[in-house]
C-alpha cells in the first residue's frame, strides 16, 4: 500500500497575507475617513441648518445641546451621540442672538421606512410651531402631502405639547385623530388616504416631546444666550 | 498586452456580459435605487469604483494570496473600498446620500464584485483586470441608468429632474414603486432577449450560405 503524499499547509503564508491585506486596507479607510471627515461634518451641518431654517424662518444660528436627566449640556465639536439617556437638541437663534425655539428630531415607522421629521418648539407658547421632513421613503403623491399639503402643516402652528403639572411628561400625548376629528389642540388632523404616514408623523412627535420636553423645560432658561 | 485584447475586455463587460441584462447580476441596487437617473448614474459610478479598485488590487496581489484565505481576502479588499465610496459620498452630497441610502454599504454584497474578483482579477494581470472590471462597471452602469431613465420619465414625467411634459401629465406613480422597477427591468430583457434572437438567426444564415 502507497503512502498518500504530504500535502503542505501553507500556515504562514495566510497568516501573512490577511495580515498584509488588513494593513493596506486599514490604512486606505483611515486615511480616506481622515479626509472626507472635515466635508462630511460640514455637509451635515449645512442639511440641519437648511432644516432648523424651514422651521423656524427667523433662525440665524444653530446650536447642539444634549438633553440629559441631570441637565443640558452642550455637544463638542463633531460630538453627535448624546450621554446614555439623553437626547439630540437644537438651540435656534436669531439674528440678535436671542433664543428663537428649539428644534428637535421624532422619527417613527412609516408605510415604507422610518419617517424622520424636525419639529419647532416654541418655549413662550408650549407648542410646536413647524414640521420639516428630514428622510422619509413613503409613496410619491401619497406620503409626501405630509409636507405638501397645507391643510395638514396647520396642524403644526400650534401643537400643544405643555407638560403636567409636576413636569415629568407631556399634559396630553400628542395623537393623530381621523381626518376631520381634530377636537383638541394636542391632536393632529390626519390627512385622508395617507393615514400611516400622518400617524408616524403624530408618534414620532409624541415620544420625541414626550421624553425631551421635561429633561429640556426646567433648564430653558440655560439656553437664552448662545454658549 | 496587446490594445485589440485590452479593448475586447474593456466591451466583454460593457455590452457582451452586461452583469444586468446579460448577467442578471446585482438585482438588490438595479430594483431598488433605480428611481430616478442621478440615483442609478451615482450607484452605477460608486459601483464601478468599487469593482475597479478591488480588482486592481486583487489583482496586485494574487500570486501572494493562497487559495485557501482569498474569499476573506476579497471580501476585506471590497468591504475596503465600499467604505471608502461611503464616505466620499458623504462628503460630497449628503442628499445624494441620503437617496441611496443602505444601498450603497450593500454594494460589498453585489455579486458581480467578488464575481469579478474570483473569476477574472485572481487570474489575469492588472491591466486586463481592472479594464475588464471598469468595462463591467460601466454597464452596470448603463443598465441602471436605462432603467432609471424609463421610471424617471414614466414615474415622475422628469429625466435628470428636468420636466418632459406639460402639466396635464399624469405620472405613473407604480413606476417609481417597487414594482415598476420590475416592469421595467423585464421589458428591457425582453428588448436584450430580442436583439440576441435576431443576432443569433442571422449568423446562422450566414453559415449557412458560407457553407
Amino acid at each position: 500500500m502507497s503512502e498518500e503524499p504530504k500535502v503542505e499547509i501553507p500556515t504562514f503564508d495566510m497568516v501573512r497575507t490577511l495580515g498584509l491585506v488588513s494593513v493596506i486596507c486599514g490604512v486606505i479607510i483611515v486615511g480616506v475617513f481622515e479626509f472626507t471627515l472635515p466635508a462630511v461634518n460640514a455637509n451635515k451641518k449645512l442639511a440641519l441648518e437648511r432644516q432648523a431654517f424651514k422651521v423656524l424662518p427667523t433662525a440665524k444660528t444653530v446650536v447642539t445641546y444634549f438633553a440629559t436627566p441631570s441637565g443640558i449640556v452642550a455637544a463638542a465639536a463633531g460630538q453627535e451621540i448624546p450621554p446614555a439617556g439623553g437626547m439630540t437638541f437644537y438651540a435656534v437663534y436669531d439674528a440678535t442672538n436671542n433664543l428663537t425655539g428649539i428644534a428637535a428630531e421624532g422619527s417613527s415607522a412609516g408605510y415604507a421606512d422610518q419617517v424622520r421629521v424636525l419639529y419647532a418648539y416654541d418655549v413662550a407658547k408650549q407648542a410646536i410651531t413647524g414640521l420639516g421632513v428630514i428622510s422619509m421613503r413613503e409613496t410619491p403623491g401619497i406620503g409626501d402631502k405630509i409636507y405638501t399639503d397645507q391643510e395638514y402643516l396647520k396642524n403644526f402652528v400650534a401643537l400643544d405639547v405643555r407638560l403636567n403639572a409636576d413636569m415629568t411628561a407631556l399634559a396630553n400625548a400628542v395623537k393623530t385623530v381621523k381626518h376631520g376629528t381634530k377636537t383638541d389642540p394636542w391632536q393632529i388632523d390626519a390627512i385622508a388616504g395617507a393615514t400611516v404616514t400622518t400617524k408616524a408623523v403624530g408618534r414620532g412627535i409624541n415620544e420625541s416631546a414626550q421624553k425631551l420636553l421635561p429633561m429640556l423645560v426646567p433648564h430653558i432658561d440655560q439656553l437664552r444666550k448662545p454658549s | 498586452m496587446s490594445a485589440p485584447k485590452n479593448f475586447d475586455e474593456f466591451m466583454d463587460g460593457l455590452w457582451k456580459q452586461n452583469p444586468i441584462f446579460v448577467m442578471v447580476l446585482g438585482m438588490c441596487p438595479t430594483l431598488a435605487v433605480t428611481v430616478s437617473a442621478v440615483n442609478s448614474i451615482s450607484m452605477g459610478l460608486a459601483t464601478t469604483f468599487v469593482l475597479a479598485a478591488s480588482c486592481l488590487l486583487v489583482s496586485l496581489l494574487r500570486h501572494a494570496i493562497p487559495k485557501q484565505v482569498r474569499i476573506a481576502s476579497y471580501i476585506v479588499i471590497i468591504a475596503t473600498f465600499v467604505t471608502v465610496v461611503d464616505y466620499a459620498i458623504a462628503a460630497i452630497s449628503l442628499d445624494l446620500y441620503e437617496a441611496l441610502g443602505a444601498y450603497i454599504k450593500l454594494i460589498v454584497a453585489n455579486c458581480v464584485l467578488l464575481g469579478r474578483a474570483e473569476a477574472h482579477a485572481a487570474r489575469n494581470p492588472p491591466i486586463p483586470a481592472t479594464l475588464n472590471a471598469f468595462g463591467m462597471g460601466l454597464g452596470f452602469t448603463l443598465g441602471l441608468l436605462m432603467i432609471g431613465g424609463v421610471r424617471e420619465i414614466l414615474g415622475a414625467g422628469k429625466f435628470f429632474g428636468f420636466s418632459l411634459f406639460s402639466d396635464h401629465f399624469q405620472p405613473w406613480v407604480v413606476m417609481v414603486l417597487p414594482p415598476g422597477g420590475f416592469f421595467v427591468l423585464g421589458a428591457w430583457l425582453i428588448v436584450f432577449a430580442a436583439f440576441k434572437h435576431a443576432s443569433n438567426k442571422r449568423n446562422a444564415g450566414l453559415q449557412g450560405v458560407s457553407s
